[in-house]
């Protein structure tokens, strides 16, 4: 059953914008920018439970280099949020042995491009603790990984991490792509027994919508569909949401129809959500920021002409970023992938190259 | 903190020796050997089970009905000295080699050698017994043993964690993490490196220039202590005071324990091939078992009776792992899909489905 969820606002989309301060009373249906939702979210899930702890480097003082974890110290005492030695292997590898005793660590790596020293302990460990103990030992661990390029940074903090979190089984991958997504994405990954991988867009920090945080959002493992079409589908996810649903506004000028699927949850996938849309579209185009080499648009891809060869009407097309080591920043806008790789991508789907 | 132990003078080359290797009692007068009868009979059960246990794994393995086995020959008194001095409570943090101390904890041959049977990975039922499962990968679960001790801290207990690591372990760079977060955060946990002279075929003098593996405590601002592996006694009551310090909010401690690695590497390793026989003959002469049955006559604690006793258990332990291990039926394949995620995902349920139609389609 295709869960429709209402196009977010663009407003913001891509202007940082500066922050008002964190309220610790916050009303129940607040207007969040994505960072704000993250922030209230952590609140949130401290206060639901006292085992949740947050770590990482420069999260408690500070409040982030996002301050996405301001005001968490403060409230919740140094014990439950606080600063670690500058070592990532060390604050995944704390967090596999706080939650055998019981804790719900939820570590930040600090940026995606550093999820590599760490990538032993989640890998070897962290994915495979509970098969490892023959399901004796839940690993309730939510790591939080600022994601995705376009924001002008310098090199190693603007990295697709996601299909090697994808490509090691026990790990649970999502992505939001809106404040009320991010809020309640964020809030189930906590709450999940098992290992989950939040990687934040963090170009859309600064969008802002009304969160409301009393009625959950859909579950890890479904999508939704952010914009009804009839000619091509766009399966997507983060940072990439807003850039196809723009995209989707150009379509029609032409004439075409697109509808938007944002996958929000990678591992678990909702494919039934994206056969739904395919069988109905006929044509699918898989948008992803990372190298198009075994990116999940391949697995994308193979799976839609496994399972619904004879529905399509066109190859699933790719549109993603280059086989090369991330650009420099004057150069991102070109290697990522925007409304007119998209709209290329459609316009061959469509039978009109 | 720190400043106490900034000092290299601060750590001694020689090893803590309350046993020298002829059985008498030594001089050192900074820790106790004094413990009641019946746990020094207990410890000399215990290493002599170890062995036989040991033993017997190898025998399975070259039988056909173990796939691998890393045999603990000559750490005995390493592991059990160290493990027997904590509380159930306490977590262990093993490698891999450590069947002296999961005896000891009352895990029992069939969970260890599940492992080495390729029944299961990591041993089954470890963790109830306050002990994590065993740890392949070389030095990682260091960091494992910090985080639990750091939970420790905040559920208020006075519990400390032991992290068995090895010489060759403390060339990775997770043992300096975990050495740096435990010391950073004060956490209780005990670094316990059996150095064993040899990782695989690379001796220590390859895997760093320091003059001991205890020196780099200086670097991290915690006790670095030297022990000798091989004397049970000894073993025990530096990681006793070294737990007892931790319990009170002293922080950890590293403990290099100077032992030797009797057996190859894995039942798959050829050490003739890398370290001479001379080596080997000289560390069998100081081997733990006898040096510490030696004591234990002079003091009067060995008896005929207790070695009956002990040889009988012996037997019974080797007995049982034999019969859990042979023939022993597989795991049904649905485990290795049930067991990956609390909340398994809707794929694997169709994988699961596409395995077991495969199974149809042959039976």
């Amino acid at each position: 059953m295709t869960q429709i969820i209402e196009r977010p606002p663009m407003h913001g989309d891509d202007v940082p914008e500066p922050r008002g301060p964190i309220l610790t009373s916050l009303p129940q249906s607040p207007t969040l920018t994505m960072a704000q939702a993250i922030n209230r979210a952590l609140h949130d899930a401290m206060a639901a439970d006292d085992r949740v702890l947050v770590f990482g480097e420069d999260v408690a003082v500070l409040g982030g280099v996002f301050r996405v974890t301001e005001g968490l110290a403060e409230t919740f005492g140094e014990q439950r949020c606080f600063d670690t030695p500058l070592a990532e292997s060390g604050i995944v590898g704390i967090a596999i042995g706080l939650a055998i005793r019981g804790f719900v660590p939820v570590p930040e790596i600090q940026f995606d491009g550093f999820a590599a020293p760490a990538f032993d302990q989640m890998v070897s460990h962290l994915a495979k603790y509970r098969m490892r103990t023959h399901g004796d030992v839940d690993m309730p661990v939510t790591i939080r990984i600022p994601s995705f390029g376009g924001i002008g940074a310098v090199e190693h903090h603007s990295e697709s991490t996601e299909s090697y979190w994808l490509h090691t089984a026990g790990l649970k991958v999502v992505v939001p792509s809106t404040p009320s997504d991010a809020y309640w994405l964020l809030r189930q990954a906590i709450v999940s027994r098992d290992p989950v991988i939040y990687l934040e867009p963090k170009r859309r920090y600064w969008t802002r919508e009304v969160v409301d945080t009393s009625t959950p959002a859909l579950p890890i493992g479904r999508a939704g569909v952010r914009r009804i079409g009839t000619d091509v589908t766009v399966l997507t996810y983060g940072s990439l949401v807003a850039t196809a649903l723009s995209a989707a506004d150009l379509a029609e000028q032409h004439g075409w129809s697109l509808e938007v699927v944002d996958l929000r949850s990678l591992n678990p996938l909702d494919f039934d959500t994206v056969a739904d849309s395919v069988r109905k579209t006929g044509r699918a185009i898989v948008m992803h920021e990372g190298p198009r080499t075994l990116g999940f648009g391949a697995e994308l891809a193979a799976r839609i002409q496994e399972e619904l060869f004879y529905d399509l009407e066109a190859p699933v097309l790719r549109a993603t970023g280059f086989d090369t080591p991330y650009p420099p920043a004057r150069l991102e806008k070109l290697w990522l992938p925007g409304p007119d790789r998209l709209l290329d991508c459609v316009e061959r789907a469509m039978g009109q190259p | 903190m720190a400043e106490v132990f900034a000092d290299a003078a601060s750590v001694d080359l020689a090893p803590i020796r309350l046993v020298d290797p002829d059985g008498s009692p030594t001089a050192e007068d900074r820790y106790s050997r004094d413990l009641p009868p019946e746990t020094l009979s207990w410890l000399y059960e215990l290493m002599v089970v170890t062995r036989g246990l040991d033993s017997e794994f190898i025998n399975l393995q070259r039988q056909g009905e173990l796939a691998l086995f890393a045999s603990c020959r000559g750490q005995e008194a390493a592991q059990i000295g160290a493990a027997a001095c904590l509380r159930k409570t306490d977590w262990l943090f093993p490698q891999y080699r450590e069947i002296g101390a999961f005896l000891l904890r009352g895990i029992t041959p069939a969970q260890m050698g599940a492992v080495w049977r390729g029944k299961w990975h990591g041993g089954l039922g470890f963790t109830e017994r306050c002990c994590a499962p065993i740890s392949i990968p070389i030095g990682t679960h260091g960091l494992h043993a910090v985080g639990a001790a750091m939970g420790a801290q905040r559920l208020g207990e006075d519990s400390v964690t032991l992290a068995f690591l090895g010489d060759g372990a403390t060339s990775e760079g997770d043992a300096h993490e975990a050495l740096n977060f435990a010391a950073v955060f004060n956490a209780p946990c005990v670094f316990f490196i059996q150095n064993n002279g040899w990782a695989i075929s690379v001796p220590v003098s390859h895997q760093m220039a320091a003059p001991s593996i205890a020196h780099r405590a200086i670097g991290y601002g915690m006790p670095g202590i030297r022990v000798d592996g091989n004397d049970v006694l000894a073993c025990y009551a530096v990681v006793a005071d070294a737990a007892k310090r931790a319990r009170e909010g002293g922080g950890p401690t590293l403990i290099e324990a100077i032992t030797y690695r009797m057996g190859p590497h894995t039942t798959s390793d050829d050490p003739t091939r890398y370290r001479s026989e001379v080596e080997v003959a000289h560390w069998a002469a100081l081997d733990p078992i006898d040096r510490y049955r030696t004591y234990l006559q002079g003091i009067g604690v060995w008896s005929e009776r207790l070695e009956e006793r002990v040889t009988a258990r012996s037997k019974r332990v080797r007995a049982e792992l034999r019969e859990s291990v042979v023939g022993a039926d597989d795991f049904d394949v649905g485990e290795m899909f049930d067991t990956v995620y609390h909340d398994i995902t809707p794929d694997l349920v169709r994988q699961r489905e596409q395995l077991r139609d495969e199974l149809a389609k042959e039976a």
